[in-house]
């Protein structure tokens, strides 16, 4: 086999609040094409950012070609050979392609203050003849497609005599033409010696590829598979693995056959294509997909914080036109965003403020005055009711823990009297006891004949907590599954179905 | 993700066009006026506007590769003012040679500058916070160092000269002020600055995006600084043009000044957001509020009228690049 570019070995590093890599070991050699895999939050691009020189390890060491090395910023990594392309594009978009590529050594002219745009120019073009792109040194990179964009970056790495090449998600934005492109100049490359780091949720693509894949879980590195080896079927379960806790799902008793919500055909670009699903009286109907499946996308247009190019929203049988939040409130549907500190409270206010903050007009005399009376009952009863955890009602929302701002966020929303209820990740940064209350409370609303969207990444609480499950993948519905009969890597499946590549039958190997 | 869908570029949108359209404008202003009142179409008018560009326009060169950069300078007006009174200081009280003074002076605006750009970049004060801060200290120490009081250059008439005097007149006959050769040879350096050299370079880079030109490697607290120590330049070379003008230095002068510079800059096409602009809209630009505010005095339009209808343009200018760029 061929020489090895690049060992990790034992890497380790900690957020605050998170493990996000645990004794990490990871090996590329010269000349393959390794695809590193898993779910949202496993520690892929964490690992390979320190490799890239943007995150330094806590613990662990990193060898290049057998010699060991501390990587500490990107300069030096790329004069090591290693060069990082993100998923989020790292150019100039007002200046030209040629600029961006050797931004920080231009080359000069005779006096060495002023550039030599020429020589600069003849530079790039060389640089394409030897990657067979076509592209015009002088154009404005704001004037490229993204695929082209992501050339001109691929192009930068390489004029670095990279030896390590780290992809981020390189396909996300592609169509399938310009996929086929980026693999023809990948496999030249790995014909030349480079190494390839290809992360990616595109399972298909990685039998295109890769030549290895490594799959992670929980900041954990679990399997290595040489591709040939590997089916479908096996990475998913890698991916997905078993969960900490094996408890029994504790769905609520069945709801109504009663429809609340139901969405037709919602577009909005390629975000969201072609949605439709519906909800029932006493549901919580779980939405499960992968990061940019667009299911946060799907609660914002129901909740109108973003338009819509077309498509159709009833609610109890008649049709609405919601174009703001504040339309849906009205409506009765409550959006309980996934990053409750910037979306859902306004931290520098306290409890009883914040509860109100949907409603305020049911707490205004004359339109003006605040009825701080009714506003401080009102806010007494919902920490009652939910059993939030405060000194006071007055105390300020920012010095509650995660899970009792959440549960102020959900008294806002009761508060408004709303009968749609969207979750968009609720247990999100919330200790394990905090996260079983929620899920009570959840329960609660639920029989108490609430309808509930819980949109969540960790597949154990969809599977604990839905009726049924809407599972989404790259904008579009790939499955409505029902409670019974349900596994986690039924739903990984679904979330990466394609749409280009989706077969009639799901569970067979590739 | 980063914009952008289709490849076309279209012409229209560019840079190109949005100078000659302030091109256009200041042309349709030229003939208008020219039009409605004989006055303004004399020789001696058309040197009017140019001389009183020429400070303004100095200043504006200096706030180009600031807004450029996606970064905004208000303390050029002080700072010109604080320029012209160390000039000042530097000839008259302390008796040293003229072009020392002058040298002095350019020299304090760049140290301005340079604490400007070091507080902005390292200090990581908002260039809004840090400049207006430089804008009342700029404008206090004026005060104090002047004590209140204009100093006059009656003693070295050759000062004044250096500006007022005409050395196309004395060539050709054309009594143009040397004010405005200076303005001219003052773009002409900015536009090579700013197209040919790596200050330009950068300028343009921070301005398009500074985290990928610091992930790039490029030390972007240096030349952050550079560029607003090369403002501080610009500035301290008004000040000197305007003392000479004045032949003495104002210290009350000065704020307000920052704000003609910057519509310039706009009307010119420079974007406030940044990573596009030339000197060559800035100088356009700066003409446009000269020949606007020539003309309307000319045809008796009180001054007052006059700011209010370059309010106007401003906005209108910012609004239809607005539209332009929409894509």
């Amino acid at each position: 086999m061929s020489e090895v570019l690049v060992r990790m070995e034992g890497i380790d590093k900690r957020f605050p609040g998170v493990h996000a890599l645990d004794q990490c070991d990871f090996d590329l050699r010269a000349g393959e094409v390794h695809a590193l895999v898993g779910e949202n939050g496993a520690g892929k691009s964490t690992l390979m950012k320190i490799l890239g020189g943007i995150y330094s390890k806590d613990e662990g060491h990193v060898y290049l070609e057998g010699r060991e090395v501390e990587i500490v910023n990107v300069r030096q990594a790329q004069h090591l050979g290693i060069s990082m392309i993100h998923q989020e594009l790292n150019l100039m978009p007002h200046l030209t392609i040629a600029q961006n590529i050797y931004i920080g050594r231009e080359p000069r002219a005779r006096v060495s203050f002023m550039v030599d745009d020429k020589t600069t120019n003849e530079k790039a073009e060389k640089l394409f003849e030897l990657l067979s792109l076509d592209l015009d040194p002088d154009t404005k990179v704001a004037d490229l497609t993204v695929a082209k964009q992501q050339m001109v970056e691929i192009a930068k790495a390489l004029s670095f005599n990279s030896k390590i090449l780290i992809m981020d998600e390189p396909t996300a934005a592609l169509t399938d033409a310009e996929i086929e492109d980026l693999f023809r100049i990948i496999r030249e490359l790995r014909s030349n010696g480079v190494g390839i780091v290809h992360i990616s949720h595109r399972l298909e693509e990685l039998k295109l590829i890769a030549d290895r894949i490594t799959v992670m879980r929980d900041g954990r590195i679990i399997d290595t598979l040489l591709t040939e080896n590997a089916t479908r079927n096996k990475i998913i379960s890698l991916m997905v693995g078993r969960t900490i806790y094996e408890s029994e799902p504790e769905i609520p008793e069945n709801p109504s056959q009663e429809v609340v919500l139901e969405v037709r055909n919602l577009n909005r670009g390629k975000t969201l294509r072609d949605v439709s699903f519906d909800l029932k009286k006493g549901e919580i109907l779980g939405f499960a997909g992968l990061m940019g499946a667009g299911r946060t996308d799907v609660a914002r247009a129901i909740f109108g914080a973003d338009n819509l190019d077309s498509g159709e929203i009833y609610i109890k049988g008649q049709q609405v036109h919601i174009h703001k939040p504040k339309d849906a409130v009205v409506y009765g549907i409550g959006y309980l965003s996934e990053d409750r500190k910037r979306y859902g409270l306004t931290l520098g206010m306290d409890v009883k403020e914040n509860i109100a903050m949907a409603s305020m007009k049911n707490f205004l005399r004359w339109f003006t005055w605040v009825d701080f009376k009714k506003q401080s009952s009102v806010a007494k009863e919902m920490v009652g009711a939910l059993n939030i955890k405060t000194p006071s009602i007055d105390q300020k929302v920012n010095y509650l823990s995660g899970g009792n701002q959440q549960k102020v966020v959900i008294g806002k929303w009761l508060t408004a009297d709303t009968d749609i209820l969207i979750f968009d990740e609720p247990t999100r940064g919330i200790d394990v006891g905090a996260k079983s209350e929620i899920y009570k409370l959840l329960n609660d609303l639920a029989s108490a004949g609430k309808s509930v969207i819980m949109i969540s990444s960790e597949l154990p609480e969809i599977l604990r907590m839905s009726h049924r499950v809407v599972v989404m993948c790259e904008g579009r519905i790939t499955g409505i599954l029902d409670a019974n009969d349900l596994t986690q890597e039924k739903i990984m499946t679904y979330a990466t179905m394609r749409g280009s590549i989706v077969q009639e039958h799901v569970s067979t190997s590739i | 993700m980063q914009n952008n869908t289709n490849a076309s570029k279209n012409l229209f949108q560019s840079d190109a066009m949005q100078q000659i359209m302030a091109f256009s404008a200041l042309i349709v202003l030229l003939i208008g006026f020219s039009v409605a009142s004989p006055y303004f179409r004399t020789f001696d008018n058309f040197v009017g506007i140019l001389l009183a560009t020429a400070v303004n326009g100095v200043l504006a060169l200096g706030a180009t590769f600031v807004i450029i950069n996606g970064g905004i300078d208000l303390s050029v007006g002080t700072v010109m003012t604080l320029s012209a009174v160390m000039t000042g200081v530097f000839i008259t009280e302390m008796g040293l040679p003229i072009p020392v003074g002058i040298i002095g002076g350019l020299l304090t605006g760049s140290l301005a500058g340079f604490i400007n750009g070091t507080l902005i970049s390292r200090m990581k004060i908002p260039p809004f916070i840090a400049t207006l801060g430089m804008l009342y200290i700029a404008k206090g120490l004026s005060l104090v160092i002047s004590d209140l009081r204009p100093i006059y250059f009656n003693d070295t008439p050759m000062f004044r000269q250096m500006a007022m005097g005409s050395i196309l007149g004395d060539i050709t006959g054309l009594n143009v002020p040397n004010a405005v050769l200076i303005l001219f040879a003052a773009a002409l350096f900015a536009h090579i600055i700013l197209t040919r050299t790596i200050l330009g370079r950068y300028t343009f880079a921070m301005g398009s995006n500074e985290e990928a030109t610091r992930l790039s490697g490029v030390n972007v607290a240096v030349w952050k600084t550079a560029v607003f120590t090369l403002a501080g330049f610009f500035s301290g070379l008004g000040g000197v043009l305007i003392a000479a003008r004045l032949n003495s230095a104002q210290p009350a002068l000065g704020a307000g000044y920052e704000l003609d510079a910057i519509a310039a800059v706009v009307i010119g096409g420079t974007s406030l957001s940044g990573g596009e602009g030339s000197i060559l809209g800035t100088i356009i630009g700066a003409f446009i509020i000269s020949t606007l505010t020539n003309g309307l005095r000319i045809l008796s339009v009180p001054q007052e009228w006059q700011i209010v209808v370059t309010g106007c343009i401003v906005i209108l200018a910012v609004y239809l690049d607005i539209l332009r760029r929409r894509r």
